[in-house]
């Protein structure tokens, strides 16, 4: 059953990976403003240029 | 909804309005005006026709621009300093407040507006704020361009006199809370995990010691960022309670969590037990959850707005050589010559240099019609100027005008009303930590003669971790969290979750007349005079919805109606009789050009229009348009009379209460249209049903020529007031507060401001909820205002909920109680009845909330 030292290990590895990234998402400012991310998702890539010329658009694509 | 493919022939592609008066073509599409045309062309050239593909007509009609403001002050190195977010020598980021911004497509054109103006490096937009954040490269653009490019699209910033002062707050308060509650959430999670073992066997012997003593101290890892980061902001204010001698909620909640810690620690350690460290994280879990509902605020509506955001930032100052330019208000100084336009307000106290001018002072005083003043006379700040420009000098500072003086009064300095609330949970708590503090004391003496020490120490933390109070904690914020919701969804949006207590307790309600129980667009129209045929009835319909003047639309409104009705049933067709003429009023005159707010008019079938051939249109005078042959003239009496070659004294003059338009067709007189304010929507009848309940004031700033209209409502004589200034409105609710009432207060303007903060519910009403409303506590659409009784109601009932989930959470308690005094309460017992009381209290107020505001009639959806 020692094998459990190492699961359990691993899990809490994968677990504060996500609470990192949760972090990371929060200060980014991704929890900041939950209404107009919802809309650029209707922007379609007609036009491909534009995507990149945008930061926060950038993270849309991500 | 209409797609975009396919163009209707007399709609603006651009903005989607009626092309009337003609239709401007280009690129085989039609434009409603030149306006519209060159922002379709400028987005055309940039490669920006996306913009037309999210939403159909997605643009903001440029009819009504009829000239730039001036942006020169957007140069001043001081003011970009000022109003800039963050500044350097290549760059500069600002926010600007954009009304304009409605739809997906505003989103997307707005974020790619480095498109159009290449020194743009980076722009966002904020929905619900209506905000554009853009990154402005200094070396290759300027702020003053960005801004004017902005303006030719049709969405110009609203650049007010506030934000000379204020750095855009950041919402970045919000953060902290989602870390905390992350962290939370991923101990709790991890640690109920590491705690299943356990429970399924109680003895420790299956796994075998060591993994009891791992789990164990992973627990104790994982659990001490939570008490350390999430939950630090109850023992901080649970500490600063007590070093005050106040107990508020946080006290027995910190108790609570300090002991499941503590006590956990000790068994982990000792390895006595598996502690509780699933039910510790979970508590701070919840409790977070509960915070962050009640930290739920309206983002796009601003709640403490004075004169300033109401002022624009700069004016146009002539100098000695009549060149204009435009100078900051902060630094207009008296003696100055400044020339405004149509719709623009006086900045500061000032005397009229022109020879005539308009003023609407509805919203500083509450006089709902202009006034004329002439030469020479004195001019309050905060006024509009209606129809031609002007030129004023200005008398006082900024700061010492008529406007600002209402700011000194101390009802503004203290301000903050919230601070003084307490909820229901902070009034017992005190009560509350006495008891469980006397519980475990007691049980824990009772065991400590019969079984010993540890048994004894092992009670008293149990009965505090038991009863450490989350439900109760949680009882409030969710159930007016969920109040406020249901509040909003239904058009009133109450600035902090808390004050629905306030609104509870009313027990006089106080109304403004002028654009709060009155409506302009709500207005009264009768024609006195000779019956129009039908045919006539579309010409002057036709010419009226022309003008952008509100007694144009009004009359145009009135018409469709008319006209409607007439095609159904010929008979019915109101006909009202020339009433005797009274000379001597100038009541008459007043045609006066006031613009209302763009909106749209939603068009009726297409047969009842006619074509126009000539149209012509003088501020402030009338109307004159030809159609199909006939000379159609709307407008005051001098007006009519010079456009159709009549002599003055042809027309009469009449004694009519309220705006009148005369009316010639072909020259000849045809009588004239009296409009008069009408209540909105609803009105007598919320009237009606609660004068029973609450006593009724009327405040008005208008004169008493509307008084018989309400003596029906406001029953006795006493509460109908009329031509109280601000000072006397403030006044008059403190009287009110002084004699025991509490007082809800509904205004609109700044007349109303020191009343709307004085009070104990100040309701501002909007009709667009993003537009300038004084300070207030709650912003209420204009329309929702007849569900008032209702909204009443349906607070008292929330306030009752709390109640209820008290109730509710204390059962929850007592039995926890049970366990923890007879020594039962095993970590498994607490793992489920925690969490269980927490949720259940959710469920409780989310449900009860519904079902209260069902009843009441309210919205629950979307």
């Amino acid at each position: 059953m020692e094998v459990i030292y190492m699961l359990i290990g691993f899990s809490l590895l994968v677990a504060l990976i996500f609470l990192g990234l949760f972090f990371w998402a929060v200060r980014s400012g991704q929890f900041d403003d939950q209404h107009t991310p919802s809309m650029r998702v209707l922007f379609d890539s007609k036009d491909s240029s534009s995507k990149k010329s945008n930061h926060n658009q950038k993270h849309r694509d991500e | 909804m209409k797609t975009n493919t396919v163009i209707s022939p007399d709609i603006c592609f651009h903005c989607g309005e009626d092309c009337v008066i003609d239709t401007v073509r280009f690129d085989e599409k039609n434009f409603c005006c030149q306006g519209c045309k060159s922002a379709y062309q400028i987005l055309d050239e940039s490669d920006l026709c996306g913009y037309y593909d999210l939403e159909s007509n997605p643009g903001i009609n440029l009819k009504n621009v009829k000239h730039r403001a001036r942006f020169d002050y957007l140069e001043d190195e001081e003011v970009i300093n000022r109003i800039s977010d963050y500044q350097d020598d290549s760059r500069i980021s600002v926010t600007l407040n954009i009304p304009n911004i409605h739809c997906t497509s505003c989103v997307w054109l707005l974020e790619n507006l480095q498109k159009l103006e290449p020194g743009v490096l980076q722009s966002e937009v904020n929905f619900l704020k209506k905000e554009l954040s853009v990154l402005i490269d200094s070396n290759n653009t300027s702020l003053r361009n960005v801004v004017e490019q902005l303006v030719t699209i049709g969405y110009e910033p609203e650049i007010r006199l506030e934000k000379l002062d204020s750095k855009t707050e950041k919402s970045h308060q919000n953060r902290s809370l989602w870390l905390k509650m992350g962290v939370a959430g991923f101990a709790f999670g991890n640690i109920m995990l590491f705690s299943f073992p356990d429970y399924l066997d109680t003895t420790g012997s299956g796994l075998g010691g060591d993994f009891h003593l791992f789990f164990g101290a992973l627990n104790i890892i994982l659990a001490l960022p939570v008490l350390i980061y999430s939950s630090s902001d109850y023992l901080k204010s649970a500490f600063a309670a007590l070093s005050q001698r106040g107990v508020n909620l946080d006290v027995p909640i910190s108790i609570g969590i300090v002991a499941l810690f503590t006590r956990s620690v000790y068994e982990i350690v000792t390895l006595t037990g598996t502690g509780y460290m699933d039910s510790f994280t979970g508590l701070i879990f919840f409790l977070l959850i509960g915070k962050l509902v009640q930290q739920k605020t309206f983002h796009r509506l601003s709640f403490n707005r004075d004169y300033r955001s109401y002022l624009p930032i700069a004016v146009n100052v002539l100098n000695e050589h009549g060149e204009e330019y435009s100078v900051s208000l902060d630094k207009l100084t008296p003696d100055k010559q400044i020339r405004l336009r149509n719709q623009e307000l006086v900045p500061c106290d000032s005397t009229l240099l022109s020879d005539e001018a308009f003023m609407d002072y509805s919203f500083i005083t509450g006089e709902s019609e202009p006034v004329r003043v002439k030469k020479g006379d004195q001019i309050f700040a905060g006024g509009r100027l209606i129809g031609n420009a002007a030129l004023f000098k200005t008398e006082e500072k900024v700061t010492n005008s008529y406007l600002t003086k209402l700011w000194n009064h101390e009802a503004f300095q203290n301000n903050d009303k919230e601070l003084k609330l307490t909820t229901f949970a902070d009034k017992i708590s005190p009560y509350f930590t006495v008891a469980v503090l006397g519980i475990a004391f007691f049980s824990g003496l009772y065991w400590l003669q019969t079984a010993g020490v540890e048994p004894a120490l092992s009670v008293f933390t149990a009965v505090l971790i038991i009863a450490c109070p989350c439900a109760l904690a949680l009882s409030t914020p969710f159930t007016l969290g969920s109040a406020l919701n249901l509040l909003s969804l239904n058009g009133l949006f109450v600035k902090n979750h808390l004050l629905i207590e306030n609104l509870s307790k009313a027990t006089s309600i106080v109304f403004d007349k002028t654009g709060t129980l009155t409506e302009s667009e709500a207005a009264e129209v009768t024609l006195f005079g000779d019956e129009l045929s039908s045919q006539e009835e579309i010409w002057v319909k036709s010419a009226c919805k022309n003008s952008i003047h509100p007694l144009s639309r009004k009359i145009s409104f009135y018409l469709k109606d008319v006209i409607a009705r007439g095609s159904v049933n010929e008979v019915n067709k109101p006909r009202v009789n020339l009433p005797s003429m009274a000379t001597g009023s100038i009541q008459g005159d007043r045609f006066v050009e006031q613009f209302s707010s763009s909106t749209s008019t939603i068009d009726a079938p297409r047969d009842d229009r006619a074509i126009l051939k000539n149209f012509e249109e003088q501020p402030g005078k009338g109307i004159y348009a030809e159609i199909e042959g006939a000379l159609i003239c709307l407008g005051s009496r001098s007006f009519v009379a010079g456009q159709s070659g009549m002599k003055l004294n042809e027309i009469p003059e009449t004694n009519f209460k309220g705006s009148t338009v005369h009316l010639s067709i072909n020259g000849v007189y045809r009588g004239f249209f009296g409009i008069k304010a009408g209540l909105r929507n609803g009105i007598s009848e919320l009237l009606q049903n609660i004068k029973e309940k609450f006593s009724l004031y009327l405040l008005s700033g208008d004169n008493e020529a509307q008084r018989s209209d309400f003596t029906h409502y406001f029953g006795s004589k006493d509460s109908l007031l009329f031509n109280k200034k601000p000072e006397e409105k403030l006044e008059f609710i403190t009287q009110l507060q002084e004699n025991g009432d509490q007082v809800i207060m509904v205004g609109d303007g700044l007349n109303d401001a020191g009343a709307l903060k004085k009070s104990d519910f100040g309701i501002a009403l909007a009709d667009d909820i993003s537009s300038f409303a004084p300070a207030c506590d709650a912003i209420l659409e204009g329309d929702s205002l007849k569900n008032l009784g209702v909204f009443i109601k349906f607070s008292n009932q929330s306030m009752n909920i709390i109640i209820a989930s008290f109730v509710l959470s204390l059962l929850y308690n007592t039995i926890g109680l049970g366990f923890a005094v007879t020594g039962n309460l095993s970590p498994l017992v607490a793992a489920i009845l925690m969490p269980l009381s927490s949720i259940s209290v959710m469920i409780f107020t989310f449900l009860t909330t519904r079902y209260f505001a069902r009843k009441g009639g309210l919205a629950i959806w979307k």
